[in-house]
């Protein structure tokens, strides 16, 4: 049985081999001649060459043509038809009688989408963090049924942002499965979505639920990259359960745990997908994050002006904060590999 | 006897005590079980549902199961009506149709003699439910609604992007890894710094670029920007690492061409990180959803996501076709998933990535 079924693979992985055998003989035959010509010393060029006009053409030069937009005006994505230079898009962004107050903003929605973003970033990262180590340490025991519990945990992650948003949007209607579950224990109904003081949380809550198997899969391997002798010597010891925890698990989970918290900081700032589904930005402005602002302002459909260089600049100051927050990421992981050398 | 009694008993409370449950042990299982309740639950609450009719969806409290409430055509009106059980004041039960409910009352009729209508208190009323699968959810929005062609779509970007991306990248990793060649290190350093910079903080520029070629409402334009992927490089460029050298050196005795070289020896052994970066790239694409957004604006090339999101936006009270297309987008991920979930988590476990 194994055998035929063996057998069936092999037959089929030789006739996709087919098209792909030939594509590769074809491209052969122009890069054969090449080779001739310029050498084999000269071959790797030609290998890199598809990879670096793909990232030329769709980050570095994009990257340069930002600079751009944010520091020219108009509202023409033609280069030659915008004004240069400049500085009127950042000294909109900025314009603020009180960055403590987005009302007194002239782009007052950018800084509610500042504002959003790092309480967003905050609850969520802390939150998700939490619950991600809280999850790794219970599927790192030796429970029935672990590799089950496991993908229980990690299934939401391969989730796409509109399904997720669709899920928890019909979940959390006002008429929905989750108030159904509050009535019968004698709570309220509550408007999960479209109350501008639930709207935040329920957000954050489903971001978690969406992201949090990641995250957990990832403590799960440094939990499991903690030397067992550690454990065992514990245990002879008759050291309690939560002494070994505060004592053995988090002191060297705690390298790990940075880069997590970075890394997932990084993916929290830029959320945008499953908040459009879920609440498109609302009620108001309660839930709308950056990325939502440069979204709608360079790209909204409906009718509105699109203005690319006021989005561009709100991306540029995006782009400095996770260049921050990318330092870190590397500082932080160097770290961590310079200290396990040491060990 | 009472002596081996007694031994058995204290070397079976010895035991117990040794290997006695802590409270994070039952803490744990707690936890377990409202986290598969909470994880699961939603999904399966999907499924469920969208097999409902959008009676039976919208119906507060909801039942779990697919059950609707019977309908029967009673003579001189137009529409179906729903029947109910109704206790009689002499205790008696009666099955009854609901015209109307007005209030705390209902207007009805008996579906055996539609002449006369009768005034019931909604509490005295229970609905009649039968177990009915609603397949018609799955089917309409098919057949009325350009849900295949989004379909099509998807698919056709997942692998056409999955293919281009697999081929570039591993191209390119098979330069960073096999060769000594002037500017390395500046390569590497470049792939490393496009790692840096997420397509969120480049969404005007891109855009441009894209409109230049004459790609907004193609295709190719979600195709093309995302198919050299940083981390894709890495990856496979790590493993190639590992491949022995003398191979190589073997097949260039051989004479064989430099690119032969590439598919006939380095990409075979590759399979391994290929089939990773592949599944990788096939859930990006098919889950993609900003950048699909922002070029596709006609409704012939929506993807399969782009178009339940508009498709939902349009019709917000068709819950029933909303959440069965939702359970047909999350389909492929799920079965790949189902099959591959060991090597899909060991692979952003050694990764790092999504």
């Amino acid at each position: 049985m194994e055998n035929i079924r063996n057998q069936i693979k092999k037959f089929f992985l030789r006739i996709l081999n087919i098209p792909f055998a030939f594509l590769m003989h074809a491209i052969d035959l122009i890069m054969w001649p090449i080779q001739k010509i310029i050498g084999v010393k000269n071959m790797p060029y030609i290998f890199l060459l598809p990879n670096l006009i793909f990232f030329g053409l769709f980050v570095i030069i994009p990257l340069g043509a930002n600079f751009f937009f944010s520091l020219s005006s108009g509202d023409e994505l033609l280069f030659a038809e915008r004004e240069l230079p400049t500085t009127k898009q950042y000294d909109q962004l900025f314009d603020c009688e009180s960055y403590l107050n987005p009302n007194t903003c002239t782009e007052d929605f950018f800084w509610r989408g500042v504002y959003n973003t790092i309480f967003f970033v905050v609850f969520q990262v802390g939150l998700m963090i939490f619950f991600s180590v809280l999850t790794a340490v219970i599927l790192n025991k030796k429970i029935i049924g672990r590799g089950f519990f496991r993908s229980v945990f990690f299934f939401p992650v391969l989730l796409s942002p509109v399904v997720v948003g669709l899920i928890w949007q019909w979940i959390l209607l006002k008429n929905g499965a989750f108030n159904a579950i509050i009535e019968s224990y004698g709570g309220d109904k509550v408007s999960f979505l479209t109350d501008p003081s639930w709207a935040m949380a329920s957000v954050i809550f489903v971001s978690i639920w969406a992201h949090m198997g990641f995250y957990t899969l990832i403590v799960l391997a440094g939990l499991q990259a903690i030397p067992p002798n550690l454990y065992e010597a514990a245990e002879m010891d008759g050291t309690s359960r939560e002494r070994v925890f505060f004592r053995i698990t988090l002191p060297l989970l705690m390298p790990n745990l940075l880069v997590v918290f970075i890394l997932a900081s990084i993916k929290g700032v830029q959320t945008f997908d499953e908040i459009y589904v879920l609440t498109g930005g609302g009620p108001g402005t309660s839930t709308s994050l950056i990325v939502q602002y440069i979204f709608t302002t360079g790209f909204a459909s409906s009718g509105s002006v699109q203005n690319f260089g006021l989005a561009a600049a709100a991306s540029m100051v995006l782009g400095v904060v996770l260049l921050f927050l990318t330092l870190m990421q590397l500082y932080f992981s160097r770290n961590k590999e310079s200290k396990h050398q040491e060990i | 006897m009472s002596e081996t009694a007694s031994r058995i008993i204290k070397i079976a409370t010895k035991k117990r005590y040794k290997n006695k449950y802590h409270w994070t042990d039952y803490f744990s299982y707690f936890y377990l079980f409202l986290g598969v309740l909470l994880m699961f639950g939603p999904v399966v609450w999907l499924g469920l549902s969208s097999l409902k009719t959008l009676a039976g969806i919208q119906e507060y409290p909801p039942t779990i199961l697919p059950l609707s409430q019977i309908h029967v055509d009673v003579k001189g009106y137009d529409k179906p009506l729903p029947i109910f059980n109704v206790r009689q004041e002499d205790g008696s039960v009666k099955q009854l149709a609901q015209i109307k409910r007005i209030g705390i009352n209902a207007k009805m009729v008996d579906p055996l003699n539609p002449g006369e209508t009768v005034k019931v208190p909604i509490d005295k009323r229970e609905k009649i439910r039968e177990f009915k699968i609603q397949w018609e959810n799955y089917v309409d929005p098919l057949r009325k609604y350009d849900f295949l062609l989004y379909f099509k779509n998807s698919t056709f970007i997942t692998v056409v992007a999955t293919i281009i991306t697999l081929i570039i990248n591993s191209m390119a990793a098979y330069a960073l890894s096999i060769y000594e060649f002037r500017g390395k290190n500046f390569a590497l350093v470049f792939v490393i710094g496009t790692l840096l910079i997420p397509l969120t903080i480049i969404l005007v520029p891109v855009f441009y670029v894209v409109a230049n070629f004459g790609m907004i409402n193609s295709l190719w334009g979600v195709i093309l920007p995302g198919a050299a992927t940083p981390t894709g490089v890495f990856l496979l460029r790590q493993y190639m690492l590992t491949l022995p050298r003398e191979l190589i050196e073997a097949a260039r005795m051989d004479h064989a061409s430099e690119w032969a070289i590439y598919w006939r020896v380095v990409l075979p052994l590759s399979i391994p990180a290929i089939a990773v970066l592949a599944i990788f790239s096939i859930m990006w694409r098919w889950n993609d959803f900003l950048w699909p957004l922002i070029v596709l604006s006609k409704s012939e090339v929506y993807t399969l996501q782009i178009g339940l999101n508009a498709f939902h936006g349009e019709l917000t009270s068709q819950w029933n076709y909303v959440l069965s297309m939702t359970m047909v987008t999350l389909l492929p991920i799920a079965i790949i998933f189902a099959y591959l979930q060991k090597f899909i988590t060991t692979g952003i476990a050694s990764t790092g990535m999504k």
